[in-house]
């Protein structure tokens, strides 16, 4: 190559290239640009996370099935054969909720201890370190899709269609899913820098958290009408997993009221039996505030970081 | 010229924990208990580096080197003031400190290159001057918990220079690997240089910054005190070094030792190639100390000639005025100018009580045809 010319070319590339700013505080549209501008990294680590997970075992991503199939198959043994709680074709009822929850669980709890953990490349290396966290997320997304699928393809043994008319609120839904899970899990691997009992008290708020979600029980037909006379259910609707699980579950597992399994006389709410525009709604508003919660969590996380070097 | 890093009114406090509560029993039982202590590891630092340039920051441990380097890459954020940069910028803080050991060289050189900033195609476009550089051809898929420390590093430092940066920055890094392994890095970093790529070094070691550097800044205690050429940074670096080691290593009051003059007989510092020299170093201290002199000889370009040995050489030097005569005979050195620094060490270890840089500068003029520095004046006999 001549030298000559690629110097002259390097030179006229540094005049225009763009000036990176290290101050003592990055600005929120800044930090966004910076994440955005590494998207690159956040699949590597991605990637690198699950291979490294999975390095060495003959099943390899087969085990992230399994261990959800797990739960799934405890949870109906519990609820559907030895307590009987009434609600048919509760395998996907089980699943619909189970896929979100999953997500946020292993997400949030990988999350939650990974800058801790990785104190050395974060001492070290110069990166976005949100992006550490979003990894995790990111990781559980690609869980989440596998298990899609898998209920994809069990929808389709057993022959049951899911409310078709439905489907566009999905990605309205999982986006929400999504931003709240990473402004979680942002949060969280932020304090944990800071408190190191976090890792260990999300471990127990997660445990609390399921139960207040609807997923192996029916919101309708459990709780609605106790909470509607003390008027809890706004604080119920508050955990915004319920709105998600409930929107999954009517579109995978679509009954909102069906007959009794026992004595085929009573009817049983399964789900609430909202038109279609409310469930948009909802989820649409939903959306607007994990937005603005997205936002929220970033600008959290840039005033814990300036202090991880002096904790790490 | 562009200026590609622009450090402003920078400084960087830490916190100090005196007792450390990081559980939340802890913090609950003790809510203000545990004192906190700001340090002020880097205070009102301001420089530019052009394109093309290659700056050495000299300092001595704890002088806040490392701490700026961390801030110019972004691992750090000052506390006050800003850093503008221009250009790609490929950092070397800790060799292979973002590698992943369960994953194998291949994967790790692509995350590597990722965490530097650099796209995977860029990545699959240099992976086999990478591995090349590296020498680790045989090893590349091998996980890199099973790599020796040297292969870890040439892993490391092969990937962050064929990104070919507009910005290196190395810490203390050329100090690995082995002696080979070392001068091609030292190659790797002049091609850059001869590139207009700018380069940031951080290092104790003068010779370093003399064989590579074009300008020097000296931190000591956070504060820049020096920022200028290499001969004269290096000066207040070693009177620093020297100002402090007096009072850390309790020479006390033994150690005021101040070099005076360095002079011939004749006046002239003329010399002829293979004649002998001979020259005086007046010295006066203020009480009796024995120590060692010592000297060096540089070439102008600041490439290490010799340097003398540190413990051979014992003067005792009395009350007032002293005079040590040094006799070089049969100089072999080839034309040219040479620089001498003198000084005067302690006994056990390498304190320096008094130094003097360019304290003379020797012509040495050479009739024959020999080139280089030193004359060898090889027999040759064809057998």
């Amino acid at each position: 190559m001549d030298d000559d010319t690629s110097a002259g070319v390097e030179r006229r590339r540094l005049e225009d290239a763009p000036v990176r700013v290290v101050s003592a505080r990055a600005s929120l549209p800044t930090r966004l640009r910076n994440l955005a501008s590494r998207r690159e990294l956040l699949t590597s680590l991605i990637t690198s996370d699950i291979r490294i997970k999975y390095k060495g075992s003959a099943l390899g991503l087969f085990w992230s099935m399994l261990s959800p199939a797990l739960t799934l198959a405890t949870y109906y043994m519990v609820f559907s054969l030895f307590l009987k709680n009434g609600i048919p074709n509760f395998v996907i009822y089980l699943f619909c909720g189970l896929i979100v929850w999953n997500m946020f669980q292993t997400a949030v709890s990988s999350a939650t201890g990974v800058i801790v953990d990785r104190a050395g490349l974060v001492k070290k290396v110069s990166f976005p370190r949100e992006i550490l966290a979003l990894a995790n997320v990111g990781a559980s997304v690609i869980y989440f899709v596998i298990q899609l699928c898998v209920l994809g393809i069990f929808l389709l043994i057993v022959g049951h269609e899911p409310a078709w008319g439905f489907i566009w609120i999905l990605p309205i839904s999982f986006a929400a899913l999504y931003l709240f899970t990473a402004s979680v899990a942002i949060v969280m691997s932020a304090v944990t820098v800071y408190l190191r009992d976090m890792r260990h008290l999300m471990d127990v708020l997660l445990q609390l958290w399921f139960w207040l979600t609807p997923v192996v029980y029916s919101y309708e037909h459990s709780l609605a009408a106790s909470l509607h006379k003390y008027h809890l259910a706004t604080l119920y609707f508050m955990n915004p997993i319920t709105l998600i699980v409930l929107t999954f579950q009517r579109i995978f597992y679509v009954n909102t009221s069906v007959l009794s399994t026992l004595d085929h006389t009573t009817v049983i709410k399964t789900l609430p039996t909202w038109p279609m525009s409310t469930y948009f709604y909802m989820n649409l508003g939903l959306l607007g505030i994990m937005i603005v919660l997205f936002l929220v969590a970033v600008t959290i996380f840039g005033r814990l970081e300036g202090n991880f070097e002096s904790e790490l | 010229m562009t200026t590609v890093i622009d450090v402003e009114s920078v400084s960087k406090q830490f916190k100090i924990h005196h007792e450390r509560h990081q559980s939340l029993k802890e913090r609950l039982l003790h809510p203000r208990s545990g004192t906190t202590e700001l340090f002020d590891a880097l205070s009102d630092v301001n420089f530019k580096v052009s394109d093309g340039e290659t700056v050495g920051i000299l300092g001595r441990n704890g002088s806040g080197k490392s701490t700026l380097l961390k801030c110019i890459c972004g691992v750090l954020q000052p506390t006050s003031g800003e850093i503008r940069l221009r250009g790609s910028l490929a950092a070397l803080l800790e060799l292979g400190a973002g590698f992943q050991h369960e994953l194998s060289g291949r994967d790790n050189v692509y995350l590597y290159g990722a965490m530097l900033g650099f796209s995977r195609k860029m990545i699959d476009g240099i992976f086999d001057d990478v591995v090349a550089f590296s020498e680790l051809d045989h090893f590349i898929d091998t996980q890199v918990k099973f790599y020796s420390s040297g292969m870890y590093v040439r892993l490391a430092f092969a990937v962050a220079v064929n990104v070919n940066p507009d910005i290196l920055v190395v810490d203390e890094v050329l100090a690995v690997g082995d002696e080979r392994f070392q001068a091609k890095c030292i190659d790797r970093i002049r091609s850059f240089q001869q590139e207009g790529r700018s380069i940031l070094l951080v290092t104790h070691n003068a010779d370093t910054v003399r064989a590579i550097c074009d300008r020097a800044i000296v931190l000591n205690d956070g504060q820049m005190i020096a920022d200028g050429t290499v001969q004269e940074s290096l000066r207040i670096f070693r009177e620093y070094l020297l100002g402090t080691s007096v009072e850390h290593d309790h020479v006390g009051t033994q150690a005021n030792v101040t070099i005076d003059a360095v002079t011939t007989p004749t006046g002239s510092f003329e010399v002829r190639n293979g004649a002998g020299m001979h020259f005086d170093v007046d010295i006066s201290s203020e009480t009796g100390f024995s120590g060692n002199f010592m000297m060096e000889v540089f070439t102008r370009s600041g490439l290490l000639v010799s340097r003398s040995d540190a413990q051979g050489s014992p003067v005792n030097l009395t009350p007032g005025h002293n005079r040590v005569g040094v006799d070089l005979a049969q100089l072999p050195l080839l034309d040219g100018v040479y620089d001498v620094n003198v000084g005067i060490v302690a006994h056990q270890g390498n304190t320096v009580i008094a130094w003097r840089e360019k304290a003379a500068s020797i012509q040495v003029i050479y009739d024959g045809r020999e080139g280089g520095i030193v004359e060898l004046g090889p027999t040759v006999r064809q057998q």
